[in-house]
């Protein structure tokens, strides 16, 4: 196991470091020592690798993450694995606000509760969330899933394409042109395959499914209130 | 008292009311017809004191010229020295804004890349990705990293020379970017991760960060992405230039880029174009001002857009205290756009040559402004870069005369005092003096 200690040594040469490994690298295991909220912290991986972060990070934690498997052991700042592409991030604690933005592939996995504007913009990622969600979630999230197992705040949802959302607790209000989905046989095996992949064992029946009633994707004045 | 003979009597002429003009008047009624806001591409085409208003005094008693062709005047710019291991170096100063593969073709990104390349300078994606055709043909690339963070990804960010985060632009400053499902392909709706043939509508606000101490972070985190290696532009759009250039460079930025409310779109608001913004002319001294203030005048460099036609242009926006411009509207009618040729297909889409702006729904008849792959054939990407390469060529030369007319051996070295306004609005927001006078505005 490779060990570096952020009290001691350089965040530049962590990130060198770390993004320095290649696929057939044989230091598979990383533990960052003492993170100490620093930002930008295993930005820009893209090696099969797996980092263990010992502490609480800062903003943009594990951003643009490739093929790497990132844990954190505490809580996570702004821009959580923002615009991730492959692999899997899990936070112990809580994650603050826009987790998982712009997220395009892989999963990220919030074990505590995510603030606001988790999964803005999302392109393809998959977020699962074990506690509650805050406000303007998913806003315009085109792709992807993201899975709440807590509560979800107001305007879940605003203005969103083809993302699809599940919710297993209450929703304090839709965002414009999202709304409640039927939930079919796809669906549940879907969310039971993220649940799974994420470590729970809630029961997909108990989720509803959220998603964009397609109204607003070509304008049209009659429904200009919406906007 | 009436004439004899009524027929004799003097009519009054029938008087079109200033505020209600024909024009006015035409989009009430298409307004009232569609319940649509006007949608076009371009910048503001209101007449606004511009350059025009500028004129060099030149060399006379008190300064000598360069002999022209014999005595050197440099051009070459370094862009993005303050943090970046390896800066953008231009032989001109000219450089060719961010425009988006989607809003324009790919062989007219081709021809974007092909004539930057070969005049010396570099070329800039847009709110759609990076394309092959523009990566491959373009030796220096600049990435916009955008509000929407289409085609975003880790890979394009390291093939790329330079960053640029846009957090405004001068047609629009506050708004997002605009592209209607008429240009939603395939192609370029699986880079956007959208439905084709939908009215994409990007965001104005960036989903993760807010703010310049937001902004601070997030350059950091794409310095550590990219090792350091490549400058960090900021992007915006000229609303408070005093203000807004100082938070760039609190945020961290190598380079901030100014663009005026003559800057083009691709598709917005024309109620967004025509009222929303300052001039170009009335942004430069604040953005130069402010970096003064801050010590960082020629350290962070500043690119200037928005009208940008003539080598006067150039050297008077780099006189104004500009390292290099940037331009985007004038690079596409140097591919050949809105050319007379096409006259007659203008006509049929109810436009006529030179005032052709519906760039949004996708029927250009020059094949620039189209997804239409029978459209995208008529511009040949080698000719047309060819036609590019030759114009920013032209703009070199003409600075370069000027300069060499006010006395300097380098296009940076022009200045304030080689200019005075012809109209007292041009002094006051250029800050140089008023023709025949030492008076400057507010001075």
């Amino acid at each position: 196991m490779q060990t570096f200690d952020l009290q001691t040594g350089a965040l530049r040469e962590l990130n060198a470091a770390l993004q320095a490994q290649k696929d057939d690298t044989n230091q598979k295991l990383w533990e960052v020592e003492n993170p100490r909220g620093s930002h930008a912290l295993a930005v820009g991986l893209d090696a099969p690798i797996d980092v263990r972060i010992k502490g609480s990070t800062g903003y943009y934690c594990a951003g643009m993450n490739k093929q790497a498997n990132i844990t954190i052991e505490g809580n996570a700042g702004p821009g959580l694995a923002e615009n991730m592409m492959s692999g899997t991030v899990m936070v112990e604690g809580d994650a603050s606000q826009y987790a998982g933005a712009t997220g395009r592939g892989g999963l990220l996995v919030i074990k505590g509760n995510a603030s606001s504007r988790c999964g803005i913009s999302m392109k393809g990622i998959d977020i699962v969330v074990h506690g509650n969600i805050g406000h303007m979630s998913a806003f315009m999230a085109q792709k992807g899933n993201l899975v709440v197992l807590g509560d979800a705040g107001d305007a879940l949802g605003d203005s969103l394409y083809e993302a699809k959302l599940f919710v297993r607790g209450e929703v304090k209000s839709l965002g414009a042109d999202c709304i409640e989905k039927e939930m079919r046989a796809e669906h549940l095996k879907l969310l039971s395959e993220l649940l799974k992949k994420a470590g729970s064992d809630a029961e997909p029946r108990e989720f509803r499914r959220y998603g964009s009633a397609r109204k607003l994707y070509n304008f049209d004045i009659d429904n200009a209130s919406a906007y | 008292m009436t004439d004899e003979n009524e027929t004799n009597i003097p009519k009054t002429v029938p008087r079109q009311s200033w505020t209600f003009s024909p024009e006015v008047n035409a989009e009430i009624r298409r307004a009232a017809a569609t319940g649509i806001y006007d949608i076009r591409g371009g910048g503001a085409k209101r007449h606004l004191p511009h350059f025009d208003d500028l004129l060099f005094l030149g060399a006379s008693m008190s300064r000598y010229p360069l002999e022209g062709y014999r005595e050197t005047c440099g051009t070459e710019v370094l862009l993005g020295t303050r943090h970046a291991k390896n800066p953008i170096k231009l032989d001109i100063p000219i450089t060719i804004a961010g425009m988006s593969f989607g809003s324009l073709s790919g062989p007219a990104k081709e021809a974007l890349g092909r004539g930057a390349t070969d005049a010396g300078t570099s070329t800039t994606t847009g709110d759609g990705g990076m394309t092959e055709e523009e990566r491959g043909h373009s030796k220096q690339l600049v990435y916009q990293y955008l509000p929407s963070r289409y085609g975003m990804n880790p890979d394009d960010l390291r093939r790329a020379d330079a960053i640029e985060v846009v957090v405004g632009q001068g047609a629009k400053p506050g708004g997002g970017g605009m592209l209607l499902g008429q240009k939603i392909n395939e192609r370029v709706a699986n880079m956007r991760d959208l439905p084709e043939g939908i009215d994409q509508r990007s965001a104005c606000r960036h989903p993760d960060w807010t703010g310049p101490d937001d902004l601070e972070i997030k350059i950091m985190e794409l310095r550590e992405i990219t090792g350091w290696r490549v400058p960090i532009y900021i992007k915006v759009g000229g609303a408070r230039p005093y203000y807004d250039t100082a938070l760039a460079v609190k945020a961290g930025a190598d380079v901030v880029v100014l663009d005026g409310m003559q800057g083009g779109t691709a598709a917005t608001q024309d109620i967004f174009i025509e009222h929303v913004g300052q001039p170009t002319l009335a942004c430069i001294r604040p953005a130069v001002q402010a970096l003064q203030d801050l010590g960082m005048h020629r350290k962070v460099q500043l690119v200037v857009s928005g009208g940008i036609r003539t080598g006067a242009d150039v050297a008077k926006a780099l006189a104004l205290g500009a390292d290099a411009v940037s331009i985007g509207t004038a690079a596409l009618i140097a591919l050949g756009d809105n050319d007379p040729k096409w006259e007659a297909e203008y006509q049929k889409l109810g436009s006529t040559a030179g005032a052709y702006d519906d760039w949004h729904e996708g029927k250009d008849p020059a094949g620039i402004s189209t997804q239409d792959p029978e459209l995208m054939k008529r511009l040949d990407p080698i000719a047309a870069g060819r036609r590019l390469s030759n114009y920013l060529k032209v703009l070199t030369l003409e600075c370069q005369t000027l300069a060499r007319a006010c006395g300097h051996n380098h296009v940076n070295n022009l200045e304030p005092e080689d200019l005075c306004a012809l109209t007292v609005e041009a002094a006051a927001m250029a800050q140089v003096p008023l023709a025949g006078t030492s008076w400057i505005p507010g001075k």
